[in-house]
C-alpha cells in the first residue's frame, strides 16, 4: 500500500479547501443557516411538531444531510475532474498508485470536508433551534458513511463528466431533487400512500431517516434498512469505480 | 533482456477505439545510462509510446519491462523508476512551486525530504520562486517546474517529451546542460524533440518512429557514419560545360552554370580525394575554392521518414 501517495493526494486536496475556505466551507454553512432562519425560526414556529419534535429541530438532520450530500458530490467530482481538465492527471496515472489508493486519497479528502461542514452546520443549528441528540456515535456514523458514499458517487461523476456543465448536471437534476423529496423537510409518513411508496425508491430517504433516528429515535423506515441501503450504495459505487479503473474509462486511453 | 537494460519493449501495439493504430509492433531496448532521442514527425507515435511506458495509455498488446519489472503486473516497481516531463505545460496553477514538487514526490511513496527538494529547485534556478504560485511564473519557469516535479522522486529513468518546445534559446541551452548533468549521475534519459540538431548534439542513440512504426534505432555516430553523406564543392576558376569522361566514374554533379563541381559520397566509403584532385589537374580543371560539408542528422532523418 502506497500510504505516502494517499497522504499526498489527501493533503493536496485539503490544502485546496483551505486555500478557498470561503467557497469550500463558509458558503455552504451560510446557505444552511438561511434555511434554519427561514424554516426553523421564522416559519417553523407556526408548523406543528412532528413525532413530538418541534419543526425547527425536526429539519436539522435533513438540512445537515442536504448539505453533506451536496458537498460530498461536489468536492469529490471537482477533485478528480479538475486534474482531468487541466491535464495534471498524468501525474496520478504514472505514479505507483493502485485505484484503491487513488480513490482513498480523493474520496477521503472530499468526505473529510463534507463531515467538517456537517459538524459545523450541526453546531451552528444549536443557535437557532433546541437540539437533542439521542445517539451521538450513530450521528457520526451516519455522517461519515453518507459523506463517503456520496463522495464515491461524486468521484464517478467527476470521471464521467467531460465538461463543467456535466459536472453540475447530476447534482442539480438528480441529487438535489432526491434530497428535497427524501424527507429532509418532512416525514414521508405524512405523504399519501402512493407517494409514500414512490419515496421508498429514493435512496436519500434511508439516509435521512437513519440520521434523524440517531437524533430523535424516530425514523420513517427501520434503522437496519437504512444501514443496509448505505452498504448497498457504497458497494455499488466501489464496484463502478473498480470497473472504471479496470477499463480505463475516460481516464486511461 | 540484459541486466543493464533500463526499458525493454516487445511487440507493442496501440489501437485506439476509433481504429487508429498509434503504435505498430514496437520493439525497443533502452540501455541504462544512455540518452536516447526518439525522433519522428507530428503524430508519429512518440508521445503515445512514452505514455504507454509511463502507464498513461493502455497498450492493446505487447509487453514493457522497466528495470526488469513488467509494467502491467509489477506496475508499482516499474513506475517508481520513471519520471515524466510531458509535452504540455500541465500544472496546478494555484499551487506554490514547493507544494507541487513535494506533492509529486509524495505520489511516488517517498518520504518528505526538504533538503533534496531544495537541491532540485536550486539546480533548476527555481529556489527564489519556491513560494510563488505557478500561474505567476513565465512559460520557461513553468517548464522548469515540470522538470522539478519529474525529478522529485529521484527517478532512474527520465522521459522528456519535447521539453524545449516554446522555450527560448538561453533556457534551452541551460536545460540541456542540466540533462547532461543528470546523465552524469547515471539517469537514463529518453527525449523527443523537434530540434534535431539538439538530438545530434545530445543523444547517444537515435530512434526514428513514423506512422507508429519504429523504423530505425541506431547509435548516433553509427547512423551518421552509415547514412551520412560528404559533399565537396569545388568552385572552378573556369566554368566547364560537361564532366570529362575521365571523371565519369566519380559521383559528380555540375552546379552553378558549370562554375561548381560537386562530389558527393557516403561517409562510410572513406574516399581518398587525392586521386580525384590529381585527375582534376590532369583534365585541366583548376579549383579556386573547396568547401566540404557532412550531412546533418536532420537530413538523415528526413531521408528516413520520406523513404518510409
Amino acid at each position: 500500500m502506497n500510504y505516502l501517495g494517499i497522504a499526498a493526494i489527501y493533503r493536496f486536496e485539503m490544502s485546496r479547501t483551505l486555500r478557498t475556505i470561503g467557497q469550500s466551507i463558509a458558503s455552504p454553512v451560510l446557505s444552511t443557516m438561511l434555511y434554519f432562519v427561514v424554516f426553523g425560526s421564522a416559519i417553523g414556529g407556526r408548523i406543528q411538531a412532528i413525532n413530538g419534535v418541534p419543526y425547527g429541530a425536526f429539519i436539522v438532520p435533513g438540512l445537515i444531510m442536504l448539505t453533506v450530500l451536496g458537498q460530498s458530490v461536489a468536492n469529490a467530482s471537482f477533485g478528480i475532474y479538475f486534474p482531468r481538465f487541466t491535464g495534471t492527471i498524468y501525474e496520478i496515472l504514472s505514479a505507483p498508485l493502485s485505484f484503491v489508493e487513488i480513490v482513498i486519497g480523493y474520496v477521503g479528502a472530499a468526505a473529510t470536508k463534507a463531515v467538517l461542514i456537517g459538524v459545523i452546520v450541526l453546531a451552528t443549528a444549536g443557535f437557532f433551534v433546541p437540539l437533542h441528540i439521542a445517539h451521538p456515535l450513530w450521528v457520526m456514523f451516519f455522517l461519515v458513511m453518507t459523506s463517503i458514499t456520496f463522495s464515491l458517487l461524486g468521484f464517478i461523476i467527476g470521471i464521467w463528466a467531460d465538461g463543467f456543465e456535466k459536472l453540475q448536471l447530476i447534482p442539480l437534476l438528480v441529487i438535489t431533487p432526491l434530497t428535497f423529496l427524501g424527507g429532509s423537510f418532512y416525514s414521508i409518513n405524512m405523504l399519501p400512500p402512493f407517494w409514500y411508496k414512490v419515496s421508498l425508491f429514493n435512496p436519500v430517504v434511508y439516509l435521512v431517516s437513519g440520521f434523524r433516528w440517531s437524533f430523535y429515535e424516530h425514523s420513517d423506515v427501520s434503522v437496519t434498512t437504512s444501514l443496509v441501503m448505505i452498504a448497498v450504495f457504497t458497494v455499488a459505487a466501489l464496484v463502478t469505480i473498480a470497473r472504471i479503473f479496470k477499463t480505463g474509462y475516460r481516464i486511461r486511453k | 533482456m540484459q541486466q543493464d537494460d533500463a526499458i525493454h519493449i516487445t511487440d507493442l501495439n496501440k489501437i485506439y477505439d476509433n481504429g487508429f493504430r498509434a503504435l505498430d509492433g514496437i520493439n525497443l531496448t533502452i540501455r541504462r545510462g544512455e540518452i536516447f532521442a526518439l525522433l519522428g514527425p507530428n503524430g508519429a507515435g512518440k508521445t503515445t509510446l512514452i505514455n504507454a511506458i509511463c502507464g498513461i495509455v493502455r497498450p492493446s498488446s505487447g509487453s514493457i519491462t522497466v528495470s526488469g519489472f513488467d509494467h502491467a503486473t509489477h506496475y508499482r516497481q516499474a513506475r517508481s523508476f520513471i519520471g515524466l516531463v510531458p509535452q504540455e505545460l500541465t500544472t496546478d496553477a494555484f499551487e506554490s512551486v514547493w507544494n507541487t514538487v513535494s506533492f509529486s514526490r509524495g505520489l511516488f511513496g517517498k518520504p518528505r525530504n526538504p533538503a533534496y527538494i531544495e537541491s532540485v529547485l536550486k539546480q533548476l534556478s527555481l529556489w527564489d520562486k519556491k513560494s510563488e504560485q505557478i500561474r505567476r511564473l513565465s512559460g520557461g519557469m513553468k517548464r522548469r517546474v515540470m522538470i522539478a516535479k519529474a525529478l522529485a522522486h529521484e527517478p532512474e529513468i527520465l522521459f522528456l517529451d519535447e521539453p524545449s518546445a516554446g522555450v527560448d534559446v538561453e533556457l534551452r541551452k541551460s536545460m540541456w546542460a542540466q540533462v547532461r548533468a543528470l546523465r552524469e549521475t547515471g539517469v537514463t534519459i529518453i527525449l523527443t524533440t523537434h530540434y534535431i540538431e539538439e538530438a545530434q548534439e545530445m543523444a547517444d542513440r537515435i530512434g526514428v518512429i513514423n506512422n507508429g512504426k519504429l523504423i530505425l534505432t541506431e547509435c548516433k555516430d553509427e547512423l551518421m557514419h552509415k547514412m551520412g553523406k560528404h559533399e565537396m564543392s569545388f568552385t572552378l576558376r573556369d566554368p566547364i560545360t560537361s564532366i570529362p569522361p575521365d571523371l565519369a566514374s566519380y559521383p559528380l554533379t555540375l552546379a552553378n552554370d558549370g562554375n561548381t563541381l560537386v562530389l558527393t559520397y557516403n561517409t562510410y566509403e572513406h574516399n581518398d580525394v587525392s586521386d580525384f584532385l590529381e585527375k582534376l589537374q590532369i583534365n585541366g580543371i583548376r579549383p579556386k575554392d573547396i568547401q566540404s560539408r557532412q550531412s546533418s542528422l536532420e537530413e538523415i532523418f528526413m531521408q528516413l521518414v520520406e523513404a518510409n
